[in-house]
């Protein structure tokens, strides 16, 4: 999809230039992002949306992993990675055409700047990840992914189901060493996500994750918002071992039902 | 340098080529052929390929079988031109009467052209009637999304007879039904024990990769087991080729357990979904007909309940 857009595009200048037309490309100068490389008619407002007034560049050395085509508008898996690049203190994840942009935020802290979980989306969107380094520079990566939709306004499972009450906020998740000396973290939480655009449903998401240590120390957080797929998972890459061998999940929903777990290998 | 094909030159063609294309796509004729497997059962074999503008949902293998008083129908196609276009096909084999018309699970491809035929004689598992019941609206949109016109004036017509497992006379044939499943919650199975023709549906798949958006492995791998166990002489997919032996039985399978086996290490191992993704296919799969898109929609279905085991594994506190 994004590989025939590309194409198409190159095929466009191509002819743009045999024809010997005149041509005109709308880019302002000193603005670097007006060649949006996915192309979406909605770049103008994410940029204005999330970085008005901040420096912002495209960057192929972040990316967004996911199928190209989504099976299940409700549960789209996505990876973002910016761990190709040095010092990034926060990331950020939205979707073009996704009746509420904003994903998540990501603070990677003591974690690889690497980020799988998943995604609900209402239509074929382009889904972004915008990293923040040091320098305060934005650097954005991103994939088209095509939908059939509905993700966004369909009631979750949860919503309708007795049981979510009970478990609300049940932490299921397990560590793994990594090669690298690393430690792997993958989590669920049971949470219906509601994005309060299902009709007579109000939005009812988790909106923060902290990842400690035994110690107390702050290792990583996260900071879901609506789209994030019902009962959200993730997987979190942290650059060394837990100590102990464990890790503490604690965070909230936007009611203030807290969520409290340790997770072990 | 040399120059490409002018532009006039390509108008011409254009001019030329499109409306060729556009009569060929207006005629919606999807070229059904009924093919006499053994005396009196028919196949008409689709193609191995996955929904398309181009063949109209035309990827199913449809069935009909002709007993002494009347015609069993099995399974309907993707839209209501291949339900018409399918009962000419019989018409032009039997003048019989259409006595019974089945729609063995209830996928689209195998059920939306119910309007073809008589109201009556629609019969399902009482499963399948309620998954067409409550699902049927939703994949219809989704075919005229995927197919096109080729869907024009389609609509979901539920079964009102529920059947049950048993061997019977039909139309003067010697019909048995069984009630299986795992491909979806029910999956009939029509054994013609007359010709020892074996209509397997999407319990069976030859030479095309399985899809698996309402499966259970297990409970489909316990069906195959009982298929093995027929004593038949013609096997009938869902979808790709009709086989005299038991080879589809074997690669379904072997597929099937390949796919619970590598998303259980997969869970294991602690991957991500995205990385299931990227995970490779054996190469004796790789002769399977849309292996690589079936994998990855796979992966969707069935990860994470395999990733739900994998993390409660861990200990909670």
């Amino acid at each position: 999809m994004i590989r025939h857009t590309l194409v198409l595009a190159g095929l466009l200048w191509a002819g743009t230039f045999a024809l010997g037309l005149p041509y005109a490309v709308a880019a302002p100068a000193g603005e670097q992002t007006a060649n949006d490389p996915l192309n979406s008619p909605r770049w103008g407002d994410m940029a204005k949306a999330f970085f008005d007034g901040q420096e912002v560049v495209f960057d192929p050395r972040i990316s967004v992993s996911g199928p190209l085509v989504a099976e299940d508008s409700l549960n789209v898996p996505i990876t973002v990675d910016a761990s190709a690049l040095p010092g990034v203190e926060e990331m950020i994840v939205f979707a073009d055409f996704n009746p509420i942009l904003k994903a998540l935020r990501f603070e990677p802290g003591a974690a690889q700047a690497r980020l799988g979980f998943r995604l609900k989306l209402q239509q074929s969107s382009p889904v972004r990840v915008a990293a923040r380094t040091v320098d305060g520079v934005w650097r954005v990566g991103g994939a088209w992914v095509t939908a059939t939709g509905g993700g966004c306004t369909l009631p979750s499972v949860g919503s309708g189901s007795p049981e979510w009450q009970e478990r609300l906020n049940e932490v299921s998740g397990r560590l793994w060493a990594r090669i690298d000396g690393g430690e792997r973290l993958r989590m669920r939480v049971i949470h219906p996500m509601d994005t309060g655009l299902a009709a007579g449903i109000p939005a009812f998401h988790i909106e923060d994750i902290v990842i400690s240590d035994e110690n107390g120390r702050i290792l990583s957080r996260i900071q879901p918002l609506e789209p994030v797929s019902e009962n959200p998972s993730f997987t979190i890459d942290l650059a060394e071992a837990a100590s102990g061998g464990r890790l503490h999940v604690s965070g909230r929903d936007n009611n203030g039902n807290r969520i409290d777990a340790w997770v072990t290998r | 340098m040399r120059r490409p094909l002018s532009f006039a030159g390509l108008l011409l063609a254009l001019l030329i080529a499109l409306p060729l294309a556009a009569q060929q796509r207006s005629s919606f004729d999807y070229g059904l052929v009924a093919q006499e497997i053994a005396p009196g059962a028919y196949v008409i074999v689709g193609l191995r390929e996955d929904f398309s503008f181009d063949n109209g949902g035309n990827i199913v293998n449809t069935g009909f079988i002709v007993g002494r008083s009347g015609v069993i129908v099995i399974d309907t196609g993707p839209s209501r031109r291949y339900g018409e276009q399918m009962l000419a096909a019989i018409r032009a084999v039997t003048p019989l009467p259409v006595v019974l018309t089945l729609n063995t699970h209830h996928h689209p491809d195998h059920f939306l052209g119910n309007q073809a035929f008589p109201q009556d004689t629609l019969a399902a598992l009482p499963e399948t009637i309620a998954g067409i019941r409550s699902e049927g609206e939703g994949f219809n949109d989704n075919m005229y999304r995927l197919n096109g016109d080729w869907m024009r004036d389609t609509e979901v017509v539920i079964p009102t007879r529920a059947l049950s497992a048993g061997r019977q006379d039909i139309g003067g044939r010697d019909v048995e039904f069984l009630a299986l499943g795992g491909h979806t919650a029910a999956d009939l199975v029509v054994v013609d024990h007359d010709s020892g023709t074996v209509y397997a549906a999407d319990l069976l798949f030859n030479g095309r990769a399985p899809t698996t958006p309402h499966a259970d492995i297990p409970r489909w791998i316990a069906a195959l087991e009982q298929l093995a166990r027929l004593p038949a002489r013609l096997w009938v997919p869902g979808h790709g080729d009709v086989s005299a032996s038991l080879a589809p039985v074997h690669e379904t399978r072997d597929y099937l357990e390949w796919l619970a086996g590598t998303m259980r290490d997969a869970a294991e191992a602690g991957m991500d979904m995205t990385e299931v993704f990227a995970l490779d296919i054996p190469a004796r799969f790789a002769q399977l007909a849309l292996v690589d898109t079936e994998f990855r929609r796979s992966v969707v279905h069935l990860f994470p309940a395999a990733e739900q085991a994998a993390l409660s594994g861990g200990r909670r506190d």
